[in-house]
């Protein structure tokens, strides 16, 4: 410990408190969608089944870590004045990388996300990391910035998802939960506990429904933690 | 000497190098996986095809790795054949090769010119006719196939796709409960006239022509009722003709 201070330039260890911090950060208190109050488009257009939400967050923590590297080793070459159309470049060509790869290796999982992959360009976060950290730090702590700002946002889309597709479908990754709300000759309301008269919440689908548990998770974030109250 | 990261000519140059690196990343990585996403769609095509006729049982047995294996030991697609709009056959063309969703899609492609495939399978010793169809939902195209059994009449399965509709509501016609709401319709009458299907609330599966839409997902529902209508009609025609021989 005391050696480290001594040498005039200390090699800092790749998992210092200060870089760890730049993982736990945006997984509570700096969150990207819930504090920053970024990529709440994609928070709420796929956050009706947990697989989705596991699936979308895989692609964007995949996106941000890679970008936020290639970003922070391109960040002393890139013109300032066209920095945020390279940023964009980048962001571009990651996302054919990996709707291409999934498409040959996993036709399945592209199937699924269909048009999502392809939206993870207009995510906010990506960019905004991009801009506001991998410019400006060096290759090692962008690549932690971007596993925990992906980490984060791919939390916030799973736990959304959980309620919505719970209550709203009765099921959580595609299993049932509650039953079978199909009529059956026998059962004309289902089975399990749709027999006893229990309805899935048709608005927990829709997108305005995201919206609020997003404002929920906020609203509890902020009694648990004051000092995220903005003060006007 | 420092460079200049503000002049104009570094900033177009570095502009052009991106581009050019980009580009070749992507024109290669692209050449180099379409022979794999190709043949994906091929296997997807199939099982699609193979779903409309078997069980979910017996689907569950496949995989896109044993897809083309069984596909071949169900389906003769020698026998395959193309028809046109009025239920004509049509020469020269391989009904496995008509994609006809790029079909639907081409605004150019008059309704004449547009390809019906139909492929004829054996499952158990009996024959069966599967018969894609296209058409559209609420967000974009939708997709499947029905597959009819030996009288030409009975619909004996079916299986349906869909780009992006709605998880949970219209997303749910892939599911088996609005599937199975389809097996044992007749697609045409005694005389041979094309059915038409209605999409109703709650027809409780009794009443011949009606079959139950989703709840939430009326737009995705009709979809399937005006793909159904429309694409049988040119294979009832046809069988009618097959009947009448």
């Amino acid at each position: 410990m005391s050696e480290e201070v001594k040498s005039k330039a200390p090699k800092e260890p790749l998992f210092s408190k200060k870089n760890k911090k730049l993982v736990t950060d945006p997984l509570m208190d700096n969150n990207p969608v819930t504090v920053q109050v970024l990529g709440i488009c994609s928070a709420l257009a796929i956050t009706v089944q947990v697989e989705q939400g596991v699936v979308m967050g895989a692609a964007v923590l995949f996106v941000l870590v890679l970008g936020n590297l290639i970003i922070s080793l391109l960040r002393n070459l890139i013109p300032s004045r066209i920095r945020i159309i390279v940023q964009l470049v980048v962001v571009a060509a990651l996302v054919i990388i990996v709707n291409e790869v999934l498409k040959a290796f996993l036709p399945d999982v592209s199937e699924k996300l269909s048009v999502f992959v392809g939206l993870i360009i207009t995510n906010c976060i990506i960019m905004g990391r991009f801009e506001a950290f991998a410019m400006a730090n060096k290759p090692w702590p962008s690549v932690m910035d971007g596993i925990g700002n992906g980490l984060g946002y791919a939390g916030l889309l799973i736990l959304v998802a959980v309620f919505r597709e719970f209550f709203g479908s009765g099921s959580l990754y595609g299993i049932p939960i509650l039953g079978s709300p199909i009529p059956t000759p026998d059962s004309p309301l289902g089975s399990g506990l749709y027999e006893m008269g229990y309805m899935n919440n048709n608005m927990m689908i829709l997108p305005p429904m995201a919206l609020i548990i997003v404002g929920i998770i906020i609203w509890v974030q902020r009694i648990r933690n004051k000092d995220l109250v903005e003060t006007h | 000497m420092a460079i200049n990261k503000d002049s104009n000519v570094y900033t177009i140059g570095f502009a052009v190098a991106l581009v050019v690196v980009v580009g070749t990343i992507l024109a290669m990585l692209s050449i180099g996986l379409k022979p794999m996403q190709k043949q994906n769609e091929v296997v997807k095509k199939k099982m699609d095809i193979l779903s409309a006729m078997l069980t979910e049982m017996e689907m569950e047995n496949i995989s896109r790795k044993n897809a083309s294996d069984e596909f071949d030991k169900y389906v003769d697609l020698s026998k395959a054949v193309v028809l046109d709009m009025n239920g004509e056959l049509k020469d020269g063309k391989e009904a496995f090769e008509v994609d006809i969703r790029k079909e639907r899609r081409d605004k150019n492609l008059a309704e004449a010119d547009k390809n019906y495939p139909l492929f004829i399978c054996e499952k158990e010793g009996k024959t069966m006719f599967v018969i894609p169809i296209v058409g559209n939902g609420l967000w974009g195209p939708i997709w499947g196939n029905i597959s009819v059994g030996e009288d030409m009449r009975t619909i004996l399965g079916a299986s349906f796709g869909h780009k992006g509709e709605t998880p949970g509501l219209g997303a749910e016609i892939t599911q088996a409960f609005f599937v199975n709401r389809w097996l044992g319709e007749e697609i045409s009458d005694e005389n041979g006239e094309a059915t038409k299907f209605e999409i109703v609330k709650n027809s409780s599966g009794s009443e011949p022509k009606k079959v139950d839409g989703i709840t939430g997902g009326t737009i995705t529902s009709v979809g399937v009722q005006e793909m159904v209508n429309r694409c049988l009609k040119p294979y009832v025609s046809y069988f009618n003709k097959l009947k009448s021989n």
